[in-house]
């Protein structure tokens, strides 16, 4: 351990009581929530749905609170530190994907769907094919996804607690996955939106007063900081454009540009920001919280400009790099150097707080997914494939609990076995099994009247296929020192993102099963699907 | 809104609608004005962000030169194009709320009350 380790060890020691008691109080807070909501709640709309009594203002809060995860907090802020201008095109991706979802998919699932995203992928097909093959893919998304967070989230303590050993890795790992089970369960959609609420209203706060903390100390003028940030980064220039991480080679660009595909039509495609379309009133009211999360996750991205350039210039990147080599530490590195630097009390009491921000940001974002992966299993697995529709509205509700029970403890123990594995490239991974699986059927399904169910069948197993087996004969698994297993080498793909092979991959096999099934698509069940979504005609 | 479970239907099934209906419904002019509202703004549009989004993208790859050109200060057109980005998508989200608002909500309304 380097003399710098050694210092950033013990500053973090000093804090770690106040981020601890911070941290506490959240939980406490949400697991008061969490009862209250779960007192409210009463029948499967409520436990789905969160009674579908949010506001469009509420949502956005929440969509936000459930989209802007750790990997968008610590690791683009991290990135921007490290790879200055590269780091930003993460959440351009990010934040464009949502035109897809507000000009093509969340009015019309809020108007035909009911709980889930396969309720609207099924609508017009026969029912058992099309919800099984979408059931599968939402929880295969949500669990590589939730991997991700609570990978994430072990190392995160590690980091900022300042222990060291796998011992208290684990112990957070089934901590939060413990917690996440517990929101779900009990306070159901209800609880799990407040949750989320309350994180989103954190996250800003807390970015927000750091952004104005690094503005000041330039006097407000972007131009000055950006200048201090490619100063120290030694790269000049350089650092304020694009290239230092994906301009290497001709395959680190195409494997940017497979990238941005997926980030860009990945979202729209994700089962737990799809259900959040469910918990308002109207079409409309769905439209307004795209509306607001549109501006909150943008006004939120533009400050990770701040947070990246201002650690680059303030803390600087070799400071950062000591402290976690792949930056995940640059934001809260900087709350403590915007507050004093480290030993001052204002440091320390920003250190923590923006610590406490990031496990609470960890704990919305887990709670939302092990919702969405517990609800596709109760409602199409369970009460629609496997007990043909007789199960009840009380036994679908005690399914999903149950459930998120099972799916809690399968993220736990997967994650303590898999916390090598890179939780970014993990995300991308999600973004890409949702585009290539996901994406496809819903646009066909709600726009082109001769889709049919083998079609469907077709792309999302097909989209769901072909995206994990090229990532596992991509280097990521194998081949580099960074590879899941660097010893051997089976990487024939050179690709770490396999969304610009598998996206088109996913729309081709849906058109192709269309084409060569011998069932026709039922014109009146397309007229049915096209009314309601437009009108709201029927709308639950 | 029933939202009680029929024991025959699966319990997810879409609630009952009389096919007649939207039928009528389906080949009136007012819906299928609203379905040409509807597709005419967002389809065009959804072409238009990815191709620009796509065009950001390509540019940040193959022309590092262009996009490292000195705008103003520290500023460069790569900043600006990635700010324009984020322009562009508060933009289309402000007009596609305003075409809803005009164009769509109420055929859709008034569809929905004469069939209720």
């Amino acid at each position: 351990m380097s003399a710098d380790t050694l210092l950033a060890a013990s500053a973090a020691t000093e804090h770690r009581g106040l981020t601890i008691t911070l941290f506490s109080v959240f939980v406490l807070i949400t697991l008061g929530i969490t009862v209250w909501a779960g007192r409210q709640t009463k029948d499967a709309t409520d436990f789905y749905a969160g009674g579908r009594s949010f506001s469009g203002f509420q949502n956005g809060l929440a969509i936000s609170g459930d989209y802007m995860s750790a990997a968008s907090f610590l690791g683009i802020a991290g990135a921007i530190a490290l790879f200055g201008y590269d780091g930003f095109l993460y959440s351009i991706g990010f934040l464009v994907a949502w035109l897809v979802a507000l000009l093509l998919v969340a009015e019309p699932l809020r108007n035909s769907g009911r709980y889930t995203m396969a309720d609207v992928l099924a609508f017009r097909m026969r029912q058992r094919p099309v919800r099984t093959a979408a059931g599968i893919s939402t929880i295969v998304v949500s669990i590589f996804y939730l991997l991700a967070q609570m990978v994430g989230a072990g190392s995160l303590v590690a980091l900022l607690l300042g222990v060291t050993g796998d011992a208290p890795k684990q112990w957070t790992i089934v901590g939060v996955g413990a917690l996440m089970v517990l929101y779900v369960a009990i306070g159901g959609m209800k609880g799990t939106t407040w949750v989320q609420i309350v994180k989103a209203v954190m996250l800003i706060a807390g970015t927000l007063l750091i952004t104005i903390l690094v503005l000041a100390k330039y006097h407000f003028n972007p131009s000055t900081l950006l200048g201090a940030a490619s100063d120290a980064s030694g790269k000049g220039s350089a650092f304020l454009e694009p290239g230092l991480k994906y301009g290497v080679s001709g395959t680190t660009k195409l494997d940017f540009i497979s990238l941005a595909v997926a980030l860009v039509l990945g979202t729209a495609g994700l089962p737990h920001i799809l259900v959040r379309f469910y918990t308002v009133p109207t079409a409309r009211a769905a439209r307004k919280s795209v509306i607001w999360a549109i501006g909150i996750i943008g006004g939120f991205y533009l400050m990770t400009l701040a947070l990246g350039f201002g650690a680059a210039a303030l803390v600087g990147p070799e400071a950062i790099k000591t402290s976690n080599a792949a930056g995940n530490t640059a934001a809260p590195l900087l709350a403590q150097e915007v507050g004093g630097g480290a030993g001052s009390t204002g440091g320390a009491i920003l250190l923590a707080v923006i610590s406490a921000v990031a496990f609470a940001t960890i704990l919305a974002v887990v709670a939302g997914l092990t919702l969405a992966s517990s609800a596709s299993f109760a409602h199409d697995l369970w009460a629609n494939v496997i007990r043909r529709g007789k199960a009840g509205e009380k036994e679908e509700v005690g399914a999903a609990k149950i459930a998120a029970v099972v799916i809690g403890a399968v993220a736990i123990l997967l994650s303590i076995f898999a916390d090598k594995l890179n939780a970014a490239a993990l995300v991308a991974l999600a973004f890409a099994v949702a585009a290539s699986a996901n994406l496809p059927t819903l646009l066909y399904s709600l726009f082109w009247k001769r889709f049919t169910t083998t079609g469907a069948v077709c792309s999302i197993y097909g989209g769901l296929a072909v995206s994990v087996l090229l990532v596992v004969f991509s280097p990521v698994v194998s081949g580099k020192p960074t590879s899941l297993f660097p010893g051997s080498d089976f990487a024939w793909f050179p690709l770490e993102n396999p969304g610009l092979v598998s996206i088109p991959v996913g729309f081709l096999l849906g058109w192709l099963g269309t084409l060569l099934s011998k069932e026709a698509a039922d014109p009146a069940k397309y007229a049915e699907l096209e009314v309601r979504s437009l009108t709201g005609l029927g709308a639950h | 809104m029933d939202i009680t479970p029929q024991p025959d239907a699966p319990p997810s099934a879409p609630a009952p609608a009389d096919p007649q209906v939207i039928q009528r419904i389906e080949e009136g002019a007012e819906f299928r004005g609203l379905r040409r509202a509807f597709r005419g703004f967002a389809f065009p549009l959804t072409v238009a962000f990815i191709a620009w989004y796509l065009l950001y993208v390509l540019l940040s790859s193959y022309a590092p030169g262009f996009m490292g050109t000195t705008v103003v200060g520290h500023i460069n057109v790569a900043l600006v194009m990635g700010l324009l980005q984020f322009v562009t998508t508060f933009v289309i989200a402000w007009l596609y709320s305003r075409h809803a608002a005009r164009r769509l909500d109420p055929p859709a309304t008034a569809i929905r009350e004469a069939a209720q």
